[in-house]
């Protein structure tokens, strides 16, 4: 059946197999590649991208069909006009990643994280990343990045008014 | 592996879901958040010809309390619960709950009703929705009908939904005044199913004997299951040393779990005591009743 998808602010329209899982379809229908495909069952979070820029969903467990007519960003879709995102420069700074595999999937959970909870303590994003795993790093430096961006992406406070 | 092949629809009405459940009947499974019929459907646990999704039936998403019932609609995520200050106020044992369904990003998505409505032997909804006494709207062609939770849980992966019905919403009487609950769950880690878990709620009265009380354990049988034993140990009695002692041991006997990696079937059985007294601990202490321990 036909699908009719934005991702990453393009549209995009594939027939397809309505047991054709959303991961598979972002990255063999559509070549986005950046999603990854880890335990294929829902528990590791490295297929994680945002539904309709509010919620943070494992794309191994949700039908390509599902998100007909809706909008969904991937890690692809984080860099705005050339710029990494706050959190991917974050990562970067604070080697959040050593093999990299988990990083998509980290990014995006930690995208809505900070959407829903712009200023959230270390316990808060362990708490909210407990659904992702990483391998390497011990999620250390991960948590480090994350509050590195959210600190980054607060609103500036205004200029101070001369009186 | 991929999911066997199906039919897809995505009704946009909750007339045309039930008609479209009428027509394929045993053959149709509902679609919510499909955090767990999904992954079900990969391992060729379940195999349905038709699957009828009501992501679009938004009026469903409700999470509302109306004279004296939370009710909590078919489309309302388990995230839903965590973000209400309603729940966080006033359901202690639905916030506890809430907290420890799956991990974070499966409760964006996975569902309260749906959950009940997979009513996998190790999940965590129906062991609360039995302490609260909750109880479940169905809905068919031919009407609707409430249907208390203890005769919605029919056997492991079934529940009283009959073919071309659909449960549209789960209903938790609002606690009385001197009310509180806690949940236990013993998990190896975070999104891994209960190696065990236990619900209790207790209402006090005002000469301070137990009025009320709910308790329940699982992963310890074919389904959630209430442990009147528990219950009657305590009913009608000042909380005690030996009453929660009594309820544990009541658990401890009526657990019947499976022995897996996640532990031997005597572990888990001690467990279900352990957490029910636990539970039981964690609700009286909420209620301002301590030195119980």
């Amino acid at each position: 059946m036909k699908v009719s998808v934005t991702v990453n602010g393009t549209k995009y329209e594939r027939e397809v197999e309505p047991r054709t899982l959303l991961a598979y379809f972002l990255r063999e229908a559509l070549g986005l590649t950046g999603t990854h495909v880890g335990c294929d069952t829902s528990s590791c979070g490295v297929c994680v991208v945002v539904l309709d820029g509010e919620r943070a969903v494992k794309s191994c467990t949700m039908l390509a069909v599902m998100a007909d007519g809706h909008q969904i960003t991937t890690v692809e879709g984080l860099v705005q006009g050339g710029a990494l995102h706050p959190l991917q420069q974050a990562f970067w700074d604070q080697h959040g990643l050593q093999c990299g595999f988990c990083t998509p999937g980290m990014l995006m959970t930690s995208s809505i994280l900070l959407k829903q909870n712009p200023n959230p303590s270390e316990a808060e994003i362990r708490e909210g990343l407990s659904g992702n795993l990483c391998r390497c790093t011990g999620y250390q430096n991960i948590v480090k990045a994350v509050q590195q961006a959210a600190g980054a992406m607060q609103p500036q406070p205004a200029e101070p008014v001369a009186s | 592996m991929f999911p066997a092949p199906f039919d897809y629809h995505r009704p946009d009405t909750l007339d045309e879901a039930l008609s479209l459940l009428g027509q394929y009947g045993g053959d149709a499974r509902v679609l919510a958040g499909g955090q767990s019929l999904i992954p079900a459907m990969r391992f060729r646990l379940a195999r349905p010809a038709v699957l009828v999704d009501i992501n679009a039936l938004g009026d469903l998403a409700y999470l509302r309390e109306t004279d004296g019932v939370l009710a909590i609609g078919a489309l309302a995520r388990d995230a839903a619960l965590e973000s209400s200050s309603l729940i966080e106020s006033s359901y202690p044992l639905l916030f506890d709950t809430g907290a420890v369904i799956a991990d974070p990003v499966v409760r964006q998505t996975g569902t309260v009703v749906g959950s009940l409505c997979h009513n996998d032997p190790s999940g965590d909804w129906g062991v609360t929705a039995l302490a609260c006494r909750a109880q479940i709207v169905v809905r068919g062609k031919g009407g609707t009908r409430t249907v208390p939770i203890d005769d919605f849980l029919v056997d492991s992966f079934t529940t009283a939904v009959g073919q071309g019905e659909m449960a549209i919403e789960v209903r938790f009487p609002s606690p009385k005044p001197r009310t509180s609950g806690a949940y236990q769950k013993i998990e190896r880690k975070v999104g891994d199913f209960a190696t065990s878990c236990a619900a209790a709620q207790v209402t006090l009265g005002d000469d301070g004997t137990v009025a009320e009380i709910g308790i329940a354990i699982g992963a310890a049988g074919p389904t959630a299951v209430r442990v009147a034993g528990a219950e009657s140990a305590l009913r009608g009695s000042k909380p005690s040393k030996d009453a929660i002692r009594a309820a544990a041991d009541a658990a401890r006997a009526l657990a019947d779990p499976v022995a897996d990696t996640r532990g031997s079937v005597e572990f888990k059985k001690d467990m279900a005591g352990v957490l029910v007294s636990r539970a039981l601990l964690a609700a009286f202490e909420r209620l301002g009743v301590g030195g119980l321990k």
